[in-house]
C-alpha cells in the first residue's frame, strides 16, 4: 500500500468500534502499518476470531463489513 | 528484588508450580505517571504485576501500552478481566490476553454489581471451568465466601483471591474470620485481593495466614506511592513472619515482664 496513492476503492470496516476508511484489498498487516502499530505490542481480533499467528496478518484481506478489534495491555489492578 | 526474609524463616510462595520471589503482587492502574508506577513496583519487590486488556486508542490521545514501561522478562504479567460482567466476556478478554504471547495466567474477574464491584459468583465459576479446560491458570478474584472459594478450587483455580474489602475502597480487612476459614479449608494458595488501604491492613491480613496479597490502589493513590510500596513490602513480610512465629495468647490481665522476686525491702 503506497501512502501517497489515492485509493480508487475504499472500504470502511469497523476498527475498534469506528468505521475506518482503508483501501480495498488491504490486509490486517496493512491496517496495522497504516496505524503505525507494532504487531508485537497488540493483539488483533478479526470478526471475533483472535489472530494468534502474527505472521498471518499479511494474508488476511479485510472485507467491507469486517469488525476488527485491536487491543493491548494497559495499567490495571 | 530478593526478599528481605532469610530463606530459613519462610518458604517461597508457589502458585501452579511457579515459585515467586514475593508474597506481594501489585497492579499497574491509576498511577499519576508511568515513571512513578515503575519506581513503586520496583520498591514493592513484586514479581507478579497485573495488567488490563483494552482497545488501542487509534488516535493516540491517551497513554501508550504498558509494555513500553514494564519489561515482561522481569515481571510475570498477570492479565485481568476487570470490567467484565459475564463469563463469556471474561473468557474473551482472557483469550485476547493469552494471544499477547506471554503466559497462560489470568486474574479472572466477573463483576456482578457496578456499585460494589462484588463478583458474580455463578459467572466466575463458569468462566473458571471454561478457561481451566483451555489450559489457563486461573487466579480467581472472589468475595470472602467460603463455599464460593471451595467451588472455585474444584473448578480448577490455581489460586483463590478473596477480597479484604471492596475494590479500591481502602477499608482494610473487614472479615478476618472468613479469610482464615477460606485459608484453612482450601489447598490452593489464597491471595487476598482488593481493599487493603495502608501497611497495617497488609500486615493484619498476612497475620491471618494467607499466602499473599494483591493490591493496586493502596499504592497508586498514596501521596507517595514509592514510600507506600516500600512500607507494604515490609508489612507483608512482617505479617507473614508474625503468622509463622505464632503470636502470644491474649490475656485480659497484666502479667509482669520483670521478676517479682528480688525487690528491695
Amino acid at each position: 500500500m503506497s501512502s501517497n496513492a489515492i485509493p480508487s476503492n475504499v472500504i470502511t470496516p469497523l476498527v475498534n468500534g469506528e468505521a475506518r476508511a482503508v483501501p480495498a484489498g488491504s490486509t490486517v498487516g496493512d491496517l496495522l502499518r497504516s496505524l503505525a502499530l507494532d504487531p508485537r505490542m497488540v493483539v488483533v481480533e478479526h470478526n471475533r476470531t483472535i489472530l494468534r499467528d502474527r505472521s498471518a496478518y499479511d494474508t488476511i484481506t479485510l472485507s467491507p463489513a469486517d469488525t476488527i478489534e485491536i487491543v493491548h495491555f494497559v495499567g490495571g489492578g | 528484588m530478593t526478599t528481605l526474609v532469610a530463606p530459613t524463616l519462610d518458604t517461597p510462595l508457589v502458585i501452579a508450580d511457579r515459585e515467586l520471589r514475593s508474597r506481594l503482587l501489585v497492579g499497574t492502574g491509576k498511577y499519576a505517571s508511568n515513571e512513578v508506577m515503575v519506581r513503586a513496583i520496583e520498591a514493592s519487590g513484586a514479581e507478579v504485576v497485573t495488567v488490563a486488556v483494552r482497545r488501542v486508542d487509534l488516535d493516540r490521545t491517551k497513554e501508550e501500552g504498558i509494555l513500553h514501561h514494564l519489561d515482561p522478562s522481569r515481571y510475570l504479567l498477570l492479565a485481568n478481566t476487570a470490567g467484565c460482567y459475564t463469563a463469556e466476556e471474561a473468557v474473551r478478554y482472557a483469550r485476547l490476553a493469552r494471544a499477547a504471547g506471554f503466559n497462560e495466567w489470568v486474574k479472572l474477574e466477573v463483576i456482578g454489581d457496578r456499585e460494589t464491584l462484588l463478583p458474580d459468583t455463578a459467572g466466575l465459576l463458569e468462566a473458571t471451568r471454561t478457561l481451566t479446560a483451555e489450559g489457563f491458570r486461573v487466579l480467581a478474584y472472589t468475595n470472602d465466601d467460603l463455599v464460593t472459594a471451595l467451588r472455585l478450587e474444584d473448578a480448577g483455580a490455581v489460586a483463590v483471591m478473596p477480597l479484604a474489602s471492596p475494590i479500591g475502597s481502602g477499608l482494610g480487612l473487614l472479615n478476618p474470620f472468613s479469610i482464615r476459614t477460606i485459608k484453612h479449608r482450601l489447598s490452593v494458595p489464597i491471595i487476598v485481593d482488593a481493599g487493603v488501604g495502608t501497611a497495617s491492613d497488609a500486615c493484619v491480613t498476612m497475620e491471618q495466614g494467607v499466602d499473599g496479597i494483591l493490591m493496586n490502589t493502596a499504592l497508586a493513590a498514596a501521596q507517595d506511592p514509592v514510600r507506600m510500596a516500600t512500607a507494604m513490602r515490609f508489612a507483608v513480610e512482617a505479617g507473614r513472619l508474625a503468622y509463622l512465629a505464632g503470636r502470644m495468647p491474649r490475656r485480659e490481665v497484666a502479667v509482669p515482664s520483670s521478676p517479682t522476686a528480688g525487690m528491695l525491702a
